[in-house]
């Protein structure tokens, strides 16, 4: 039989594979292009940034006793030029209370989701790695966890701990004690939720073979768990983590709001809305600003949250 | 299936005696509830002995909770301070119906429950039926027109008011329903309370003043449930058993109601099971913006004054309504979908 001419030299079937094929991406490059197509989320990223850069750069700008200075003279002041965001009920200006006050109310956001991440992913990982009694176990305090309220276990931490954590320093801002209370009782109330999602995943991965290969060789039981399965798994986790920090922010905005997290004179945006509602009538800059900046970074955070969902979505075929 | 609901409930009892003992155990750092008791003046401490053995609260922890749970009508008390204990109890305990007095006003925790119960419930189902119809409008006509401008506008809208903090939506809709349109001369909206002290508790105004409490309850649920129903819409809708219904020429309706929404109401109908008996606990915030007499404020008053037969009571009967919720969350996606079988 007549062979078919060979392809004449530099045409593609003449390059070798290796050069043919783009290297294999890893899992981050692959998210980042494409986080990178999805318009809400870049929107929502930058305006995180410059969220952040607002509250941990404004403190170049304002000093910290700036925005804890009371001037009762001065108090109910509508925005003016010499306060942008107008005065509070004591007469402290808003603007560089909501500087101050996103900077406490960011750490506790993160703060809570590391807290939250922490437990939810051990239990999760032990529950569903062994199955068994254990699962059933940790399963039934999951549940228990679930239906104590939140509002409670706050209110019952923040009256067992009122007075014995004393003011931490760090970084030369004062912080009272009850962000560390509203840090644990967020933290400690929300993991349930991540670690249904982490069993769930891991029930999932543990049927893979290569897992039976990796216990065929003799992988410890921890490197099983952190080198193999856990990686296979990151994907929820990240988003879950994500958006837990949204829900971090609302839950200390609500805490606050009700009187029970931070105390004054430390601002959040969550206690600067305390009993704002009084004032509806007549200073509607109390409530506003802080509000506003709350449903922004919530909503910018919610963006990266869903493009980072589809981003790492393993079913989606765009890149 | 009768095996695992009766299973299932077996294994809820230890849950919720587990969850009682731990939430009785946390109401002990509540507050003194006999600090308040002397009313305008501070208790003197005579009083305080005679109260604490009359309620029972100088005895050990373990004791108060048993007696809670089973009451102190077998058991005597002493209570005239004699140290010899002659009088018998007079509570039945829980288990046989009983939840006490409340210690903060003494009247029976059933009767200081049922007084605001019937306010929270009317708000919250109103408000879960707002959030059901129009979740699901929302949904599925976003769905059906995926990527039109409708589509478009309601996508960034939900994510808007998904993100916002509930006080905050509460705040601008009174802010502008409320104060301007009142400023305006146009019929405002009231925000306090649940009905006119002059014009007395009429249904045409507790509806008047339900608008704005009903609507900030709902408009995040609405937010978030309608693009949950939306993705899950577009998912059943690409299935090939909706193809085969427009091939045989099924009308429109017919193939969105019938067919793809059984399908796609699946999750959401579990979701929804499980967000109802949270209901009961009351809308915290929206009840202290509104002034609602509702459970979400009962719970808060009594706890910060340490009462607590009132709080268990509440918190008990949450409990109870999570865990059958979610039996009934379970068994009712086992009805829906034959494909799910428990062991």
């Amino acid at each position: 039989m007549e062979s078919i001419a060979p392809p004449s030299k530099g045409s593609i079937a003449n390059l070798s594979p290796d050069v043919l094929e783009t290297p294999p991406l890893s899992l981050g490059q692959l998210t980042w292009r494409r986080f990178r197509r999805h318009k809400m989320a870049n929107f929502g990223a930058i305006m995180l940034i410059l969220l952040v850069l607002y509250a941990f750069g404004g403190a170049f700008v304002f000093s910290e006793a700036y925005a804890n200075k009371t001037e009762t003279g001065a108090r109910l002041q509508a925005p003016s030029r010499e306060h942008p965001f107008g005065t509070d009920t004591v007469g402290r200006d808003i603007l560089a209370r909501t500087i101050y006050g996103g900077q406490i109310s960011i750490l506790i956001g993160l703060t809570a989701m590391l807290v939250e991440l922490v437990i939810g992913v051990t239990v999760g990982a032990i529950s569903g790695f062994f199955g068994g009694l254990i699962d059933s176990l940790l399963m039934r305090i999951t549940e228990a966890v679930i239906v104590i309220p939140q509002i409670f276990l706050l209110l019952v931490m923040a009256k067992y701990f009122a007075a014995s954590i004393p003011n931490i320093t760090i970084l030369g801002r004062t912080f009272s004690g009850s962000v560390v209370v509203i840090i644990l009782v967020i933290g400690v109330t929300t993991w349930p939720y991540l670690a249904r999602i982490v069993r769930s995943q891991f029930l999932s991965i543990k049927e893979n073979d290569f897992i039976l290969a990796a216990r065929a060789t003799g992988t410890s039981t921890s490197e099983i768990i952190f080198r193999h399965i856990l990686p296979n798994s990151i994907a929820p986790i990240i988003v879950s983590g994500t958006l837990s920090v949204a829900s971090a922010i609302t839950l200390e905005a609500y805490i606050s709001f009700l009187g029970l997290g931070v105390r004054p004179p430390t601002a959040t945006w969550g206690n600067m809305l305390e009993g704002a509602y009084n004032y509806i009538e007549t200073a509607w800059w109390l409530w506003f600003f802080p509000g506003a900046l709350i449903a922004l970074i919530v909503l910018s955070i919610n963006f990266v949250g869903d493009g980072l969902r589809d981003a790492l979505d393993p079913h989606s075929r765009a890149i | 299936m009768t095996r695992y609901i009766l299973r299932r409930l077996l294994q809820a009892i230890p849950l919720l005696f587990v969850i009682s003992l731990v939430l009785f155990f946390l109401m002990q750092n509540m507050g003194d509830p006999i600090a308040t008791m002397g009313g305008r003046n501070v208790t003197r401490s005579a009083d305080r002995e005679r109260l604490k053995r009359q309620l029972g609260l100088d005895k050990p922890i373990i004791v108060q909770y048993l007696y809670w749970l089973a009451g102190n009508d077998w058991a005597k008390a002493d209570l005239d301070g004699d140290g010899i204990a002659e009088t018998p109890g007079t509570r039945r305990g829980v288990l046989r119906g009983d939840f006490g007095l409340s210690l903060v006003n003494k009247k029976p925790v059933t009767q200081v429950i049922w007084e605001r119960l019937p306010n929270t419930l009317l708000l919250m189902l109103t408000a879960e039926a707002m959030i059901l119809i129009f979740a699901l409008l929302i949904g599925i006509y976003s769905a059906l027109k995926q990527y039109s401008t409708f589509d478009n506008i309601i996508t960034t809208v939900t994510f808007l008011f998904y993100s916002m903090p509930v006080f905050f939506f509460a705040l601008v809709t009174m802010y502008i329903f409320a104060v301007n349109f009142k400023k305006w001369g146009l019929p405002y909206l009231p925000t306090v309370g649940m009905f006119e002290p002059t014009a007395g508790k009429t249904p045409l105004q507790v509806a008047w003043h339900m608008v704005l409490p009903t609507a900030t309850l709902s408009f995040g649920f609405i937010a978030g449930y309608s693009r949950y129903i939306r993705s899950a819409m577009l998912e059943a809708m690409g299935q090939d058993y909706v193809r085969t219904a427009k091939a045989k020429g099924l009308p429109k309706p017919e193939i969105v109601y019938i067919h793809a929404l059984k399908n796609a109401a699946l999750p959401i109908v579990t979701i929804i099971a499980l967000d109802l008996p949270f209901l009961l606990g009351g809308a915290i915030v929206t009840e202290r913006i509104f002034g609602w007499p509702g459970m979400g404020r009962l719970f808060l008053d009594h706890v910060s004054r340490g009462d607590t037969p009132v709080v268990m009571g509440i918190l008990m009967m949450i409990a109870v309504a999570v865990v059958i919720f979610q039996l009934i969350a379970d068994i009712l996606y086992a009805w829906l979908d034959p494909r799910i079988r428990y062991t």
